[in-house]
């Protein structure tokens, strides 16, 4: 009886081990012979590539590990926008999903057959390729909003200057933890007293009151960088001051976007549809307005069914995020899996960095939320 | 009713019913027509009002009709069922109206480009002189689209391999009853045995008096059944030994599956591709070479079976514990109790999950193209940049979308049908 349940797992432990272990031996074998040692020194060395979208200053004179930083933080900020954009538009054609419109409820389920059955790296490609090649060039741009151009080499839009920032931003911070506690005051004081106070309403007016101020007396100040187009020689132009959006950002984010909230309207639906029509009934009954039934009764059960299959599909938005290798937008992959393992030569410790890299990501992300998740369960007693 | 608070034209009598119901369509027509001919000649019946609302005219006149004719009970049958499915409010009236819009403005450009415009006779770019799509871009590069980079003369050896295991597969169909206990050992390890061998000399060659053709010349939408083929019959075996794994009461083979399916449920694809193309050679023996196709199809089965176990486990623990207790009593081991009792009933209802799986796996495969394979998407980026075909990228990726569209709508179609059969089995 002990035997057959040492015997098992003995022979995997050997099993993994050789396997490993073969690797391993392998491995050393054939970095020797190329002449490379295992190690993570040569990320202090001079990296000596350009890239050419980042967050952070970085030229050819950084080292690995600041490009490391460029892609890294370029993948987030893929994954952070379409992460945004997805669950917003996500929700919404969920919702319309189920409107009694016969109209709204066929465009809306029009749109999930169709992009969600198609493969994202095709739709990467279409948009970047096809459609937004298809834009004017730099002279030809007409002017959106008296402000933007949408041309062939990207998205050009005023950059904001802000003088004394960083107070700004700590107001921000200041801010949000008034309302924190303004929050927990707020709920204490319905649990004791048995009255609401009017939080969003509150918590708007300090969220953005404050910030506001710092414009009046904390000596922040905000104005516009204007794209402004400039001729360089005969056929070439370039635009002077402004934001830069890369088309290949633009192509990304879209396809993400349009992909993933397809799954997550799905989700959204099955959300509200998992919630039983008595609920709503029984919260009407007893006195609550239609604006309450729903903050109090249907999102708070909706949210529990939502919830766990979204992550996932936040996960595979940042997961796929690393299809931007494909248009060479200078994310993660193209910029450490792709250039740098290309210059060094160190594909173990590259490809091993990188998957390191999107498995905390991952993990990070269902650990929020499953403490998020946790924390709106149901509470047994 | 609230509404007649505001609403000066209609009442409820019979003659102002008949009147509000001709002022509706009325406007109803005016705005649409507006809204044409703003879109399509060029002129503006409006253009008398100031130029904020004459943007909005053709909105505001559907509106506005649609709200006319919202009345209930009419005794029209047309008019109520409109009403009931897409009039109930001003606001449904407002979203109705746009899309018809956006429908008058979206679909004729759109069908004259895919249709109307667009040349499919001639063999040469110069064929394409119409403002619309080009297919005979499609035409003449059809057979590499579907082959790759395979020789011409040699395409029918891919066709009858195809057919073959179609046949294979089907067989499993028609076999007596008496036979029927054996058809899973026949799907999950003959299948892909025969599938194999038919593959390696039809579509490789080399023997028989076939020419050798490299898995470096393969491609094209063949590819992309090949790779998912394999990978899906690999995958699912060691989906489900993971997930009986993941359950398992020994510590060790619990968490080395445990591990393993969240390694690579944690990492994107892209990167386990890449692992397979530079990093797994390092970790060989000097001097042994794995050919290219292979490593891929290994790296996708091992990334798709992390999958597959976590759905497997979804079904596992579905099922009701008497029934594990139940196998247990009657003096079953564990591999008697999950092969005869708790893995047939399990895996009857996993069965849209592995579809769904298989579906995400094919929108997967044209990962493949960052180690060198092409398959459809990988030869359409191929073929764009031919100098002799510059500039129809469009009709390539519509043409891909079209095809892959077709492949993965019905198979998610299938797999909902499939969901409903087991749920009212149960």
């Amino acid at each position: 009886m002990k035997l057959k349940k040492i015997l098992p797992q003995v022979l995997t432990l050997l099993f993994i081990v050789l396997v490993f272990g073969f690797f391993t031996m392998n491995a050393q074998e054939n970095m020797g012979a190329r002449g490379l040692e295992f190690g993570f020194g040569f990320l202090k060395t001079q990296a000596s590539f350009d890239i050419q979208f980042s967050l952070i200053d970085y030229d050819g004179s950084h080292s690995y590990a600041r490009a490391y930083l460029v892609g890294l933080l370029n993948t987030l900020l893929v994954a952070f926008i379409g992460i945004i954009l997805a669950t917003l538009l996500g929700a919404i054609v969920g919702v319309a999903r189920l409107s009694p419109n016969y109209l709204i409820r066929k465009t809306a389920s029009f749109y999930i057959e169709f992009f969600r059955n198609i493969p994202l790296l095709l739709q990467i490609f279409f948009w970047y390729f096809a459609a937004l090649r298809a834009l004017p060039m730099l002279e030809d741009a007409p002017m959106l909003l008296n402000s933007s151009f949408m041309t062939i080499k990207g998205l050009y839009t005023p950059a904001p200057i802000w003088t004394n920032f960083d107070i700004f931003f700590t107001t921000i911070i200041i801010a949000m933890i008034i309302i924190f506690f303004f929050a927990k005051y707020a709920k204490k004081k319905q649990e004791q007293v048995g009255k609401r106070l009017p939080v969003l309403i509150i918590s708007l007016a300090i969220f953005i009151g404050l910030p506001l101020l710092t414009f009046l007396i904390g000596g922040v100040d905000l104005s516009w960088s204007f794209p402004v187009i400039r001729q360089m020689s005969q056929s070439s132009y370039t635009f002077d001051g402004g934001l830069k959006i890369p088309p290949e950002l633009i192509a990304l984010t879209l396809a993400l976007t349009l992909y993933t909230a397809t799954f997550i309207a799905e989700n959204v639906r099955a959300g509200i549809q998992g919630i039983g029509k008595g609920q709503k009934e029984a919260a009407a009954s007893i006195g609550l307005t239609p604006s309450q039934v729903l903050k109090l009764v249907i999102m708070p059960q909706a949210l529990r069914i939502i919830i766990p299959p979204t992550t996932n599909q936040y996960l595979n938005l940042t997961k796929n995020s690393s299809l931007a290798a494909a248009i060479a937008y200078p994310d993660l992959v193209l910029v450490f899996a792709g250039t740098a393992m290309m210059q060094t030569g160190r594909a173990i410790e590259i490809v091993g960095i990188t998957m390191a890299t999107y498995l905390t990501i991952s993990l990070g992300i269902s650990l929020l939320m499953n403490w998020y998740n946790k924390r709106i369960a149901i509470q047994e007693k | 009713m609230s509404r007649n608070n505001f609403n000066l034209l209609k009442s409820k009598h019979q003659t102002n019913q008949n009147i509000s119901l001709i002022l509706g369509v009325l406007f109803f027509s005016v705005g649409i027509i507006d809204f044409y001919l703003n879109n399509y000649f060029n002129t503006n019946i409006t253009s008398f009002l100031p130029r904020i609302i004459n943007f909005f005219t053709p909105l505001i006149f559907g509106v506005i009709g649609l709200h006319l004719i919202r009345i209930e009970f009419s005794g029209i049958k047309i008019l109520d069922n409109l009403n009931k499915n897409i009039n109930t409010s001003n606001f449904n009236a407002v979203l109705s109206t746009s899309i018809i819009l956006l429908i008058i403005f979206a679909a004729p450009p759109l069908l004259n480009w895919l249709i109307f415009d667009a040349n499919i006779a001639g063999d040469s770019k110069e064929a394409c002189t119409g403002g619309g799509a080009c297919w005979v871009y499609i035409k003449i590069w059809f057979n590499r689209f579907m082959y790759g980079m395979y020789p011409n003369a040699e395409q029918w050896r891919i066709n009858v391999t195809f057919i073959a295991v179609l046949v294979f597969m089907a067989a499993g169909f028609f076999v007596p009853t008496r036979l029927r206990n054996y058809l899973s050992l026949y799907y999950t390890l003959l299948l892909p045995i025969i599938s194999f061998i038919l593959i390696y000399y039809i579509i490789s060659g080399g023997s028989f008096g076939l020419v050798w053709v490299e898995t470096g010349a393969w491609g094209g939408l063949s590819l992309t059944f090949m790779v998912s083929f394999f990978s899906l019959i690999f995958c699912f075996p060691l989906g489900m030994m993971l997930a009986l794994g993941r359950r398992s009461n020994l510590p060790i083979i619990k968490y080395s599956s445990l591990s393993f399916i969240e390694f690579w449920r944690g990492v994107p694809l892209i990167t386990v591709l890449f692992m397979s193309a530079v990093m797994f050679p390092m970790f060989l023996p000097e001097g042994t070479y794995i050919d290219k196709l292979i490593r891929v199809v290994v790296a996708i089965t091992l990334f798709e079976a992390a999958y597959t176990a976590e759905v497997i486990r979804g079904g596992l623990q579905a099922l009701p514990r008497g029934q594990y207790d139940a196998a247990k009593s009657l003096g079953m081991g564990y591999w008697r109790m999950h092969v005869f009792v708790i893995l047939p009933q399990a895996l009857k209802l996993v069965i849209p999950g592995i579809a769904n799986t298989f579906l995400a796996l094919i929108k997967d495969t044209p990962l493949i193209f960052v180690v060198g394979l092409l398959e459809l998407v990988g030869m359409l980026n191929l073929a764009k940049t031919n100098p002799k075909w510059l500039g129809f990228s469009m009709e390539g990726y519509v043409f891909a979308g079209i095809i892959f569209w077709i492949i993965c709508y019905s198979m998610s179609k299938y797999s909902q049908n499939l969901e409903l059969k087991y749920k009212t089995d149960r």
